[in-house]
């Protein structure tokens, strides 16, 4: 086997080995999702909660990069809440007129800031591996919503007899490999929902995993409405196609 | 072209100074007759036409927003995901163009391999296809290069890597298509510039294409040449219609995909930015790219001088070329696999066979995989250059029919006349 291609095939090759052994990983739950489907919607308070969530414990070590404050008014927020929510961040600006950098609260218009000024930054306070930034989490892994769920969830298991695992890792049944360097982050009440929803560890996750899909699908909901709408269109343009057609050959039979 | 009559004094003046009118009668009007029992296996060329106008019209629009820069590509795609006023749309429209370019122009050239319109006298029209169909996947691979994810990296440096198997000069070819000692930006950049450019080479092509299908006009089902004017139609309106109506069912099963399930033919993996550290678990091209890949991989084994990885290499690339000598590998003078009694089944074997190598090429190179694509690889090869040859020469095709018309003869003719009677009428 290790004539079939030199170089980067080879490594690709072994790595098909890692991903045999994932298939004996949990299978993963078919959890249903309000986004689902032709017709499917985010819910604004699940939304909501996610986003408390990765607030209040994902952003320690998690950047959301490509989402900007602004954006959050998807969720059922308004300008003020916006601005308050902004406020909070610190954001570095400049240069300014005598070309210094300088501090100053966060505005609307702002991305998230990072947790982390660099991903080395991220790394050295992180055991040495870098936690990955969150915007397309749940686009970047198949069925993704579903896997952040079951991961964050019910993934966190002792691990199996003779498998070992290194300081800083966990085991976990959803992850490709199995060991995860990120600690079970949730546990229950971790968050004090504003809503009084009981913060289990699996709404948590639940939540967490729904906004995630709107971070990496801002889209979803204009564009399956706009879908509805346009092959409504064509189905009835095509139907009097399909009429001109057998108007225009009747005359050939 | 002076043949052309009308009383509108508007188009006489135009038609005198520019004769549009009668290029359009010639190309696509009543001086272009065309067998009248096409059936609708025969819209796909111009549903390949829409997707390939589809896709440029994206194209360049995206190209608009688009930042050819390993820094920014990535960042500038979800920017159109994300801020770009409906950029998610052209987008995902671009994206899945792809995929349903290459379905139509698949079926277009199966239609073709299963009717034998490569036959004579059009071989040169279904040569140019062929070199089409390079075109295409060139432009189709160097495209999925530009969004920068991880699947983009590494399927770029797995492909351009393929040309250090080349003896003596690989290794220097491969810097030179990258333009340093690794995928890179230089070539993020050339990629990007020719992904512009090979469109409007494609669009050439199809000119000549097309040219060439007018010397002949198209193969039909029974793949007999029409004999009269009672064989045939003028092409507008009858086939304008059939093919916008086609045009309309096609855009049903492709606005479907793009708004309900975009990313349901990508590898998730690409949503995560190019990383030339990380190796992704699972390196696979684009699924329409599948089967050449099993015969890439296929061949473990060095012959002679010639690595395991070279051979695999030239197999790949011949698994195409061989379509180019097709109309001299299989002589029946019969073109329609309905009067081919054993081609017809050995056809549908041979179609199993390319979606059995495209299941391979998904899946890891190690026993069972392996054997089953060298299997696939190796029959693969035999229809063309064993099963064909021998079955011009074996084969007893049944009687053809008289002409387009009067398709009732006897032998097998009342079957025929069965099928070709809904085709016209649907």
């Amino acid at each position: 086997m290790k004539r079939v291609v030199a170089g980067v095939l080879s490594a690709a090759i072994l790595a098909f080995g890692t991903q045999t052994m994932a298939a004996e990983d949990k299978a993963l739950p078919d959890f249903k999702w309000s986004f689902d489907g032709i017709f499917g919607q985010f819910d604004r308070p699940a939304l909501q909660r996610g986003f408390q969530v990765y607030r209040e414990v994902c952003s320690a070590c998690h950047s959301l990069r490509l989402i900007a404050f602004r954006d959050l008014a998807d969720l059922g927020y308004d300008v003020e809440q916006i601005k308050a929510f902004a406020a909070e961040a610190t954001v570095v600006d400049g240069p300014d007129d005598e070309g210094e950098m300088f501090e100053r609260e966060g505005r609307p218009s702002d991305r998230i800031p990072s947790p982390f000024p660099n991903a080395k930054a991220a790394a050295a306070a992180n055991g040495g591996s870098t936690p990955p930034d969150l915007s397309l989490m749940a686009k970047a892994r198949p069925h993704g919503p579903s896997y952040i769920r079951a991961l964050l969830s019910d993934g966190y298991e002792d691990a199996p007899a003779g498998f070992e695992i290194l300081e800083g890792q966990s085991y976990n049944a959803y992850f490709p490999g199995n060991r995860i360097a990120m600690a079970p982050p949730l546990g229950d009440d971790a968050v004090e929902y504003q809503d009084g929803t009981e913060a289990s560890v699996d709404r948590m996750a639940a939540d967490v995993a729904h906004f995630l899909m709107w971070t990496a699908e801002p889209k979803l909901e204009q564009r399956k409405q706009t879908g509805i709408k346009v092959v409504l269109f064509l189905l009835v343009l095509t139907g009097i196609l399909y009429a001109i057609k057998r108007k225009v050959w009747a005359d050939l039979h | 072209m002076s043949d052309f009559q009308t009383t509108n004094p508007v188009i006489k003046w135009i038609e005198y100074r520019l004769p549009v009118f009668s290029f359009l009668d010639h190309a696509v009007g009543t001086k272009y007759p065309t067998a009248k029992n096409l059936s609708y296996w025969w819209n796909f060329g111009s549903l390949a036409g829409l997707a390939l106008v589809i896709m440029i019209v994206t194209g360049i629009f995206l190209a608009m927003q688009y930042t050819a820069h390993v820094d920014y590509a990535f960042d500038s795609v979800e920017r159109i995901m994300r801020d770009v006023n409906y950029g998610w749309m052209l987008r995902y429209i671009h994206m899945n163009g792809g995929s349903f370019f290459f379905i139509v122009v698949y079926i277009h050239i199966f239609r073709g391999l299963y009717y034998g319109s490569y036959k004579a006298p059009r071989e040169l029209l279904w040569m140019i296809g062929v070199v089409i169909l390079l075109v295409m996947m060139a432009t189709a691979f160097m495209g999925y290069v530009l969004p920068w994810g991880q699947m983009s990296f590494w399927g770029a440096k797995v492909i351009t890597n393929l040309f250090s198997a080349i003896p003596l000069i690989g290794e220097d070819i491969v810097i030179w298509l990258w333009g340093g000692f690794s995928v890179d930006n230089p070539t993020l950049n050339r990629f990007f510039s020719l992904h512009y450019l090979l469109p409007f080479v494609l669009v050439g092509m199809v000119v000549i294409h097309i040219w060439a299908l007018h010397q002949f006009g198209s193969n039909n089902p029974l793949g007999i040449e029409t004999k009269g004017p009672q064989d045939s139609i003028p092409f507008h309106p009858y086939y304008t219609v059939k093919d916008l109506f086609g045009m309309g069912v096609f855009m049903i099963a492709f606005t479907a995909v793009v708004f309900f399930m975009p990313n349901a033919m990508g590898e998730a993996i690409n949503y995560q930015e190019a990383d030339p550290l990380v190796t992704p678990a699972h390196i696979v091209p684009e699924w329409y790219f599948l089967p050449y890949y099993a015969i890439l991989r296929s061949v473990t084994f060095d012959i002679w001088f010639l690595s395991a990885k070279l051979i695999g290499v030239i197999l790949m690339f011949a698994s195409i070329l061989i379509l180019l000598v097709l109309p001299w590998l299989d002589r029946s003078p019969v073109r329609s696999s309905k009067f081919r009694p054993v081609h017809k089944q050995l056809f549908w074997i041979f179609v199993a066979d390319c979606i059995l190598l495209g299941w391979v090429g998904a899946n890891p190179a190690e026993p069972p995989y392996l054997y089953i694509g060298q299997a696939g690889t190796a029959y693969y090869f035999a229809h063309f250059l064993i099963i064909l040859p021998l079955l011009s020469v074996l084969e007893r095709p049944r009687p053809l029919p008289n002409s387009i018309s009067e398709p009732v003869l006897k032998g097998g003719g009342t079957a025929m006349g069965a099928t070709a009677k809904p085709m016209e009428k649907a």
